[in-house]
């Protein structure tokens, strides 16, 4: 056994009868390898690890591995994270989700999560579709694309997941691929070690739904045109708006400091303590 | 609280002056609650306003959602997280709760909700009284499933209800809904407490097998799975999806069926503990008035007014409403040939009483939905006009 594989099953649940639900070539998988991997570097203990889901493909992720695990209803991951993080700030809260969870049922709480600024940890796997319902188009379909929803063409525009992180106040902010399988793993690593609202949006394919509805190719394919496509950060910035066109950043986007929500509500903690005593 | 010790000292027995939004805080502190997520809603408001002050003076966290779906979702992971939690909320936003209170449900995680009630549909009546989420808190939620809802018609019974919430919603693993209205939530009324008064308090029962032996929703004799907390050695799987005995989610008839069937009889079983009435003057009554909340109020002025009339009234007050409390309608059912049941809905309960009553006494109904309180005198007006 691989030194890799060694360590992925040591994060999985032995006791929970697999195969699990993905489709063979979900990029899925690939993001929870770099969760593992992740987890495993920083050194976390199990007990102390907090995942929580919300509904879809990408819902399912917590049940095959070895934390407390919580999976929640559609779109509201984040609401039950704020619960668990604000209650027991020593456990670090890592919320899976997927981009109609996070940005469609769950918009609302992804940006005011990423307000307050609550020491969580988002990742979304953004494939672009609601694969596990048959492919409904998502808030994160291109203009133009099919789906089951949107057979003549889809006419509303895409959400750009990590740029409204960035504008709704998240202090981390990573874009990467499961085909740039190195870079997702540094920035879930980074993203976890991050005090405050952490997001990482890993771009993903579903070539059940959204590949085979577009005619898009298999999932090896679909993964090299996240190859072709993809920009880093630092390249970005020498290109021109119109070679951008049609294109992806991937690499950090925003790295700063804010005061993060439980530090700040301990200083709430301290005043109304003064206030007690009068 | 600097107050209330004050006269600890002078006395053995604390006089306050409530509301009873105010009483609903006091009895949270005093069950243990901790954690509070809320979005601001008429009549409800005081709770959180009280909360948001208080809670961090007690090492504990008040949080002000973006909703009350989020709401919801806060308090049910901090109850995880193994925090006593709590919301407050009137009608539109006890609406939004309705889909995460079907988790805690399935997902058996202990957690109070509050709905000070407001006339409705929709944004209806904010500032003015109704009973008529009765059904709400019933069946808001999608899916076959047990609930315990209690009321309150005093202030003094908004503390003892919301502890007595507390401590069914910790030993039942369940959300427990208290249903107060707008009336009992902004009136004032002196609350007498004993500095001696033991309150009993009832906390998670926590499992005491080695963590790879814990089974998160095993099928125990009580129906009730012990609860371990999040990040204490016992790492579990939750999940709204129907699960097995281990948490992990199943489409296995033979494990839904019992797990579903488990759900309910944690909660039928332990009917004698859950349910609670009042009696009052029902021995000899001909006619019994079934209320509860405010109404209840009323109907107890209108039950002593038609005594000394000499009519023979009684009156059962529900405390308990969910689940109906079918055995105490059949308590009054052997003696009286009438019951009254005045509402603030157009007759939610009183279909419930119909169905317990089958035919064997007469049943009426006095409904109001104008957004006033049913007084004493139009539920003498009633008794008289069907005595």
């Amino acid at each position: 056994m691989s030194e890799v594989t060694k360590l992925i099953h040591k994060y999985l649940r032995h006791d929970k009868k697999f195969p699990h639900v993905w489709c063979p070539g979900c990029g899925i998988g690939i993001m929870l390898g770099a969760l593992i991997r992740a987890i495993d570097r920083i050194g976390y203990e199990k007990d102390e690890v907090v995942l929580v889901s919300g509904i879809g493909c990408s819902g399912r992720l917590p049940v095959y591995v070895d934390f407390n695990t919580l999976h929640t209803t559609h779109g509201r991951a984040l609401t039950f994270a704020t619960g668990v993080k604000l209650a027991k700030p020593s456990l670090k809260v890592i919320a899976i989700m997927g981009d109609g969870d996070a940005v469609a049922i769950g918009g609302n709480h992804f940006i005011h999560s990423a307000r307050r600024n609550i020491d969580v940890t988002a990742i979304i796997v953004n494939n672009s579709i609601y694969g596990m319902t048959g492919g409904q188009y998502s808030p994160t379909t291109p203009y133009g694309m099919r789906s089951s929803t949107t057979i003549y063409s889809n006419i509303e525009q895409d959400f750009k997941i990590s740029e409204l992180a960035v504008t709704a106040g998240a202090v981390f902010v990573g874009r990467g691929t499961v085909y740039h399988a190195k870079l997702l793993d540094s920035l879930i690593e980074k993203a976890i070690l991050k005090e405050g609202f952490s997001v990482v949006e890993v771009i993903s394919h579903c070539h059940t739904q959204y590949g085979r509805q577009n005619r898009l190719g298999t999932a090896v394919e679909m993964m090299e045109s996240q190859r072709d496509n993809a920009v880093t950060v630092e390249k970005a910035a020498t290109m021109k708006p119109e070679e951008l066109q049609n294109k992806f950043v991937i690499g950090i986007l925003v790295d700063k400091e804010l005061p993060v929500y439980q530090n700040e509500y301990d200083k709430i903690r301290e005043r109304a303590r003064g206030t007690a005593t009068h | 609280m600097k107050r209330q010790n004050q006269k600890k000292k002078k006395s053995h027995q604390k006089e306050l002056l409530l509301q009873g939004n105010e009483a609903v805080v006091e009895g949270a502190l005093r069950a243990g609650c901790r954690f509070f997520a809320g979005y601001p809603i008429t009549p409800a408001t005081e709770i959180s306003e009280i909360l948001s002050i208080k809670l961090p003076q007690v090492e504990g966290t008040f949080i002000q959602m973006e909703d009350e779906i989020a709401s919801m979702g806060a308090v049910i992971g901090a109850s995880l997280a193994g925090v006593k939690s709590m919301t407050a909320t009137s009608g539109p936003g006890f609406s939004l709760m309705q889909e995460n209170l079907g988790f805690a449900i399935i997902a058996e995680v202990p957690c109070v909700i509050v709905n000070v009630m407001r006339g409705g549909p929709s944004t209806g009546l904010p500032t003015s009284p109704s009973q008529s989420d009765v059904m709400q808190a019933r069946w808001g939620t999608h899916g076959d499933h047990p609930i315990i809802v209690l009321s309150a018609s005093t202030v003094r019974e908004c503390y003892d209800m919301t502890i007595k919430a507390f401590n069914f919603s910790e030993k039942f693993r369940t959300p427990v809904v208290v249903l107060i209205d707008e009336v009992v939530g902004h009136m004032r009324e002196k609350m007498a407490l004993s500095d001696g008064e033991e309150v009993e308090i009832f906390n998670r029962v926590k499992p005491t097998v080695p963590p790879e032996w814990y089974l998160p929703y095993e099928d125990t004799p009580s129906g009730i799975p012990a609860m371990a907390n999040f990040g204490e050695g016992y790492r579990y799987h939750v999940t709204g999806l129907t699960h097995d005995i281990r948490g992990f989610p199943t489409s296995r008839p033979d494990e839904i069926g019992p797990f579903i069937a488990r759900l309910h009889r944690k909660i039928s079983q332990y009917f004698s503990e859950i349910q609670m009435a009042e009696y009052f003057e029902t021995e000899d009554a001909e006619l019994t008035i079934v209320a509860y909340g405010c109404v209840a109020r009323s109907a107890k002025r209108a039950m002593i007014e038609a005594r000394e009339k000499g009519l023979k009234v009684g009156l059962l007050k529900l405390v308990t409403i969910w689940p109906f409390m079918r055995s105490a309608v059949e308590k009054v059912l052997q003696t009286s040939k009438n019951l009254l049941i005045p509402e603030m809905n157009m007759g939610q309960i009183s279909r419930e009483v119909k169905r317990v009553n089958r035919g064997i006494a007469k049943v009426f109904t006095l409904n109001k939905v104008d957004g006033t309180i049913i007084t004493p005198e139009e539920i003498l007006g009633r008794i008289m006009e069907v005595f």
